[in-house]
């Protein structure tokens, strides 16, 4: 018969309605309050334009090549007198498109002189698809919510 | 109601009637506001939360705006006249129940010696109300959810009234008063609390009949797991498939002023009513009793409210075979066993 010992199935499933009613909704009422996000979380990437040296690296490595790096070298005049000009590369373009970036952070990893850093900044949406293009200026201006690297271990 | 009797009958069944009509809306919509609350927090929700300032308390009022603003669409195959009569009907039916609900000692619309039969008798034609509205609406999901309406509140009649025999029996009167009186006066065992005799609710020797008309009480008011008329997954919503705006909200409050009557009616028959049981109302003034009376009530018919609305949210529904299994396999002849247990102990003792 389909009604045989079926009370303690139903004792079960209002046990675990009630004790769910009780519980505390994890529910975060977003644009009123924000959650915080962890201080490693992949947000959006920052460039510090003094470290870069427009080697290409994370250009090239980038799987879906969100980035677009353009530069030019410069002639430096020689440190001492009668010496040989130096060239110093210097960054015209470095822009990421957040559209296309699948935050694999490939480009991080790979940088040699530690030019790109995690940010866990998240509020960047846009209207426009266009617009989720992060020219230099603005992937400059991501650096200062870049947290302090974690302690080394002694 | 000492001040109705002062001004005449007319004018007092004017007041009751204007009263009436004030209150049964009001008492249907904390009644919604829970059902959206409790539902909510027990699927790990928030619910309502910015209609009215905190809480979304205003969200019942809010969605009654809503369903009054909304177009009154009438199916061109519709059987008009009985598809716009049909919500009334059931509406009506379930304030109908009003009139023998003892709110107090002296609350009650009118004690009538077969209150109980009364109140299950105009409460069925609520069903004739789902049915015309399922055949007059001139949709097939209507129609089927309108029969299986038929078919299932015919089923939990039975076992429905069968439990009610056995608190007729006990309290050897129909009169919802009358059964109140009896329950403060029962005793079991000769239990006492300092010389004063501990008044037992009907809920502790008819046990079996509470457990019968709550689950049959579920049935009749068509809700979770006994939901198949508007069985949304399979019917879209059952006979309420082409009602819109003002029908369907009244539809709505039809529904959650049903699950108050029959709370009611089981607080009244098996919990104790108005009495508070571990004291005695009628050692106050009128307005006293009356006012705890109600409080007591209220409380009670919340406990029952809080119980249908936890299961709604719990179970999974039945099949419509394993519905009709349970009412006539199971609670009849509980039902009937009940009764001639009962009789048997009230003439033996």
């Amino acid at each position: 018969m389909t009604t045989r010992n079926m009370i303690p199935g139903l004792a079960k499933g209002m046990w675990i309605t009630l004790k769910t009613l009780f519980k505390r909704v994890p529910t975060v009422q977003y644009p009123l309050e924000k959650e915080i996000p962890v201080p490693r979380a992949r947000g959006v990437i920052a460039l510090d334009t003094e470290a870069c040296t427009v080697c290409m690296l994370c250009s090239r490595e980038c799987p879906d090549w969100c980035i677009y790096i353009e530069g030019h070298k410069e002639e430096q005049p020689p440190s001492k007198p009668g010496g040989r000009p130096r060239t110093r590369a210097t960054l015209d373009r470095f822009d990421i498109d957040y559209a296309l970036c699948m935050y694999c952070g490939i480009c991080v990893e790979v940088c040699p002189f530690d030019a790109l850093f995690w940010s866990p900044e998240f509020e960047y949406s846009e209207y426009g698809i266009s617009e989720m293009l992060h020219d230099k200026d603005r992937l400059t201006d991501w650096l200062a919510t870049v947290p302090d690297p974690p302690a080394l271990e002694s | 109601m000492i001040v109705v009797l002062a001004i005449g009958f007319w004018a007092g069944l004017a007041l009751k009637i204007g009263i009436m009509a004030a209150i049964v809306p009001v008492v249907a919509l904390p009644i919604i506001f829970a059902e959206l609350k409790l539902s909510a927090h027990m699927q790990h929700r928030i619910g309502p939360y910015f209609a009215g300032g905190r809480y979304g308390w205003a969200q019942p009022l809010a969605d009654g705006l809503k369903f009054f603003q909304k177009e009154d669409l009438v199916p061109d195959a519709a059987d008009k006249m009985v598809y716009k009569l049909a919500p009334y009907l059931v509406l009506g039916a379930a304030m109908a129940v009003f009139v023998v609900i003892p709110f107090g000692p002296d609350l009650i619309g009118r004690d009538l010696d077969l209150g109980v039969f009364y109140a299950l008798a105009i409460s069925s034609i609520s069903t004739i109300g789902v049915l015309i509205a399922g055949w007059s609406s001139g949709n097939k999901y209507s129609l089927i959810g309108g029969l299986r309406a038929a078919a299932q509140l015919i089923a939990y009649e039975l076992p429905l009234f069968l439990a009610v025999v056995g608190v007729v029996i006990q309290a050897q009167t129909m009169s919802m008063i009358g059964i109140i009186d009896a329950q403060a006066e029962y005793q079991l065992f000769g239990l006492e609390i300092a010389g004063n005799a501990i008044a037992i609710p009907y809920v502790f020797p008819q046990f079996i009949g509470f457990v019968i008309f709550y689950i049959a009480a579920l049935a009749e008011l068509s809700r979770t797991p006994f939901d198949m008329p508007i069985a949304e997954s399979e019917l879209v919503m059952g006979y309420l498939t082409e009602y819109s705006g003002f029908r369907f909200a009244v539809f709505f409050i039809g529904e959650y002023i049903g699950i108050f009557t029959m709370s009611a009616i089981m607080a009244t028959l098996w919990l104790g009513g108005y009495d508070p049981l571990f004291f005695d109302l009628s050692g106050l003034n009128d307005i006293a009793a009356n006012a705890i009376g109600a409080l007591v009530l209220f409380g009670k018919v919340a406990i029952l409210v809080f119980l249908m609305i936890w299961m709604r949210w719990t179970f999974p529904r039945f099949r419509e075979d394993q519905l009709q299994d349970l009412a006539w396999r199971i609670l009849i002849p509980l039902g009937l066993a009940n009764i001639a247990v009962t009789a048997f102990f009230k003439v033996v003792f």
